[in-house]
């Protein structure tokens, strides 16, 4: 499905991604765990299209196409769906004129008439249960005035409404409460099919108990230097970092020497 | 020569034709008017509040007037339909400054509400009119002058004691030439105690070719514990100016809004003076004005808390792109004597490109210890997070800046207090950031259907 290949990205000229790779196949969920600053959110962004991100290097396919040459609305037609770990407030816009833009928009990419107001409300309705997500959010401006837990079970509502093939999840566990965590990871599984897959990108072995990964994967200065199965993450919420960050600085400083 | 000599010269050369097609009330202050003239340079871009307008250069162009009234027996109902209907009845209209109803509109009019045409009113009833009519508009403000050079006609509305008005009035102001025509219009609106009344106000120029200067001065009294509400839309063509001053004067108790809604324009020039005379009462001044390609439109308020215990609430906002420009210099006065005053002004821009230009000056002057004031002005651009989180979820960049640009204004259309027309002018500003050529689309095409 995604086969991301040495993929290298900078941000206001500082080189954050330096040659990721990684595949993911349909129906598997995978994690991104690492130390802060160690380019996991920007990894997010990249694959999503940020245009404040230049990639600078690398490829990345998705479903047989050209990850990076597609516009960040084709890759959400496409199947590609963000989960933000700080969901944006945007005050004035509606939920409700945000999703029906973002649905009939869609719907246009696939040559479908818009839907109908009836469809739209019961989409809405059936969608927002999937998360436990209050009615009386559908008025109010998008993400504005929310709680942390309300921010991200709207992300888990939007995903649920568009369907994505592959979703990464950008520290969707982040300021949440255990009960929120619940009906958050509830509603991802509740979504998961054998085509569907999932990147979960966290701090915490906590999610990965609710969300089960197929592999675990460490990204540390912008590589992925280590992939295990769940176990790694287990290793890592026992451990922390260090032994890894000492293990590749060890690596780096000799390859930096041989030079 | 300067500008306002050309208008001069008409006014010694006509002042017959001015006088046999106005009405006492107006003629007696024609004199005065032209005396306060002689002699004037208007003000020039860079001047003292004119930012980025060129008033002397806007009144520099020979336009026509129709100071004989010829060509205007016209019947409004076959020649426009607004857009943004609020009751079918009480549409009253004004043709390149002179008044047009359709009989049975005045006819239609709620009891206690007089409304109609200024000259014929003037004509009527001079002493009525006499003691309104330039009474707050300062002749010393040269605009103000030039109209009442040459004012012939406009509207006078007067909501008598205690009377309630629910359906707001319609004024519907055309200009429509095949030359260049100036047109001139005076409104004199009289809201006496306790009455209430709000009056939607649309100015539309029909000539894409033909350059048309609307010269409007509008006087508001708002008598004690009344309410009025003003919702002035403009929706211009390029070649068109709008020179408009406002002046109102509040009494004790009385709650007023103006909202200023510019959908489209070509150069416009919108002053705003507001006094409170009574204490307790309260004023909105709001406006916003979408501005694209060369369009211009240049804002000045004055606000003058006179007496103690009131509150304005100001806010005005433009969005501005390709080669539009807009100023904003907004001021309150707070007398000495006016303790209690709560006032707040607010200007915020979004500017879209390099070529695009805003002028911002925000004032306040406050001669009083016990007040609660603010003044703020901000000017930036989307917020490309904002835009890239709705392109994640499908939404073309396009739509995505159409939709942010729409939620930016919400607040200025939210001030309308009439639920239909609001929804209404949320719809046209909508279809004019989704780039229509006209949001207010049916008075060109009912043209083109009556012309057919």
């Amino acid at each position: 499905m995604l086969r991301v290949k040495g993929l290298k990205a900078e941000i206001n000229g500082k080189e954050i991604l330096r040659g990721v790779n990684l595949e993911i196949k349909p129906g598997e969920v995978h994690a991104i765990m690492g130390p802060n600053g160690s380019g996991k959110s920007t990894l997010s962004m990249v694959l999503a299209g940020n245009p404040a991100y230049k990639v600078t290097g690398g490829s990345a396919e998705f479903n047989g196409k050209d990850l990076l040459a597609m516009e960040p609305e084709t890759r959400s037609y496409e199947g590609i769906f963000l989960g933000f770990q700080y969901p944006v407030e945007i005050p004035g816009v509606s939920m409700v004129n945000f999703m029906r833009a973002a649905v009939n928009a869609r719907r246009e990419y696939f040559k479908l008439p818009p839907m109908s107001a009836t469809e739209f409300l019961k989409l809405m309705r059936e969608k927002r249960a999937i998360v436990e997500l209050d009615n009386k959010l559908a008025s109010r401006s998008v993400n504005e005035g929310f709680s942390g837990g309300e921010k991200k079970r709207n992300e888990i509502f939007q995903m649920a409404v568009l369907e994505p093939k592959l979703s990464i999840l950008d520290e969707t566990d982040s300021g949440l409460d255990i009960d929120a965590l619940r009906i958050v990871a509830d509603g991802v599984n509740k979504l998961k099919t054998p085509e569907t897959s999932t990147i979960v990108i966290t701090h915490y072995q906590r999610l990965l108990d609710y969300i089960k990964p197929d592999f675990v994967h460490i990204l540390y200065k912008g590589r992925i230097v280590r992939t295990g199965g769940p176990e790694l993450a287990l290793e890592l919420e026992e451990r922390g970092y260090d032994w890894i960050k000492e293990e590749i600085d060890a690596q780096d400083a000799a390859v930096a020497a041989d030079r | 020569m300067a500008a306002v000599d050309q208008y001069l010269d008409l006014y010694r050369e006509h002042k017959h034709l001015l006088d046999t097609n106005g009405a006492e009330p107006l003629n007696a202050l024609r004199a005065e008017a032209a005396k306060r003239l002689s002699g004037l340079t208007l003000a020039r871009r860079g001047d003292e509040n004119f930012s980025n307008f060129d008033l002397e250069a806007a009144l520099t162009p020979d336009y026509g007037l129709n100071l004989g009234g010829i060509n205007m027996q016209i019947d409004p109902e076959r020649t426009f339909h607004c857009d943004v209907p609020v009751s079918s009845k009480s549409v009253m209209m004004t043709l390149n400054g002179t008044f047009a109803a359709r009989p049975d509109t005045l006819a239609d009019l709620p009891d206690g509400v007089e409304a109609g045409s200024l000259r014929e009113y003037a004509r009527l009833y001079p002493e009525e009119i006499s003691r309104h009519y330039s009474q707050i508009a300062d002749m010393e403000n040269p605009l103000v002058a030039l109209n009442t050079l040459l004012t012939q006609d406009g509207l006078y509305i007067r909501v008598k004691r205690g009377v309630k008005v629910e359906k707001p009035l319609q004024l519907v102001n055309i200009l429509s030439a095949a030359t260049p025509l100036m047109a001139v219009r005076r409104i004199l609106i009289v809201i006496e105690d306790d009455a209430s009344v709000s009056l939607l106000s649309c100015d539309h120029s029909q000539s894409d070719t033909a350059d048309m200067l609307a010269l409007s001065t509008v006087e508001i009294y708002a008598g004690r514990n009344s309410i009025f509400n003003l919702y002035d839309l403009e929706e211009s063509t390029l070649p068109t100016t709008r020179l408009s001053t406002l002046w109102l004067e509040q009494q004790e108790g009385s709650q007023v809004t103006i909202d200023n809604l510019t959908l489209f324009n070509g150069k416009t020039r919108n002053e705003f003076y507001c006094r409170f005379m009574g204490e307790h009462a309260s004023l909105r001044l709001y406006g916003m004005g979408i501005e694209d390609r060369d369009r211009i439109i240049s804002t000045y308020s004055h606000i003058d808390h006179k007496v103690a215990s009131c509150k304005s609430d100001e806010l005005f906002k433009f969005t501005i792109d390709d080669d539009a420009s807009a100023d904003f210099t907004g001021r309150i006065h707070v007398a000495p004597g006016a303790s209690g005053t709560e006032a707040y002004q607010a200007n915020r821009n979004l500017v879209g490109n390099r070529g695009a230009k805003i002028y911002s000056k925000p004032q306040l002057e406050i001669y009083n210890d016990d007040v609660k004031c603010s003044h703020g002005s901000a000017t930036g651009q989307l917020d490309p997070m904002e835009i890239f989180y709705m392109r994640t979820r499908g939404i073309p960049e396009a739509t995505a800046k159409q939709l942010l640009r729409q939620a930016f204004m919400a607040d200025v259309i939210s001030a309308v207090e009439v639920p239909s027309l609001r929804d209404r002018l949320h719809l046209l500003t909508e279809r004019r950031f989704a780039g229509l050529d006209s949001a207010c689309s049916s008075c060109r095409q009912c043209n083109r259907n009556h012309a057919d």
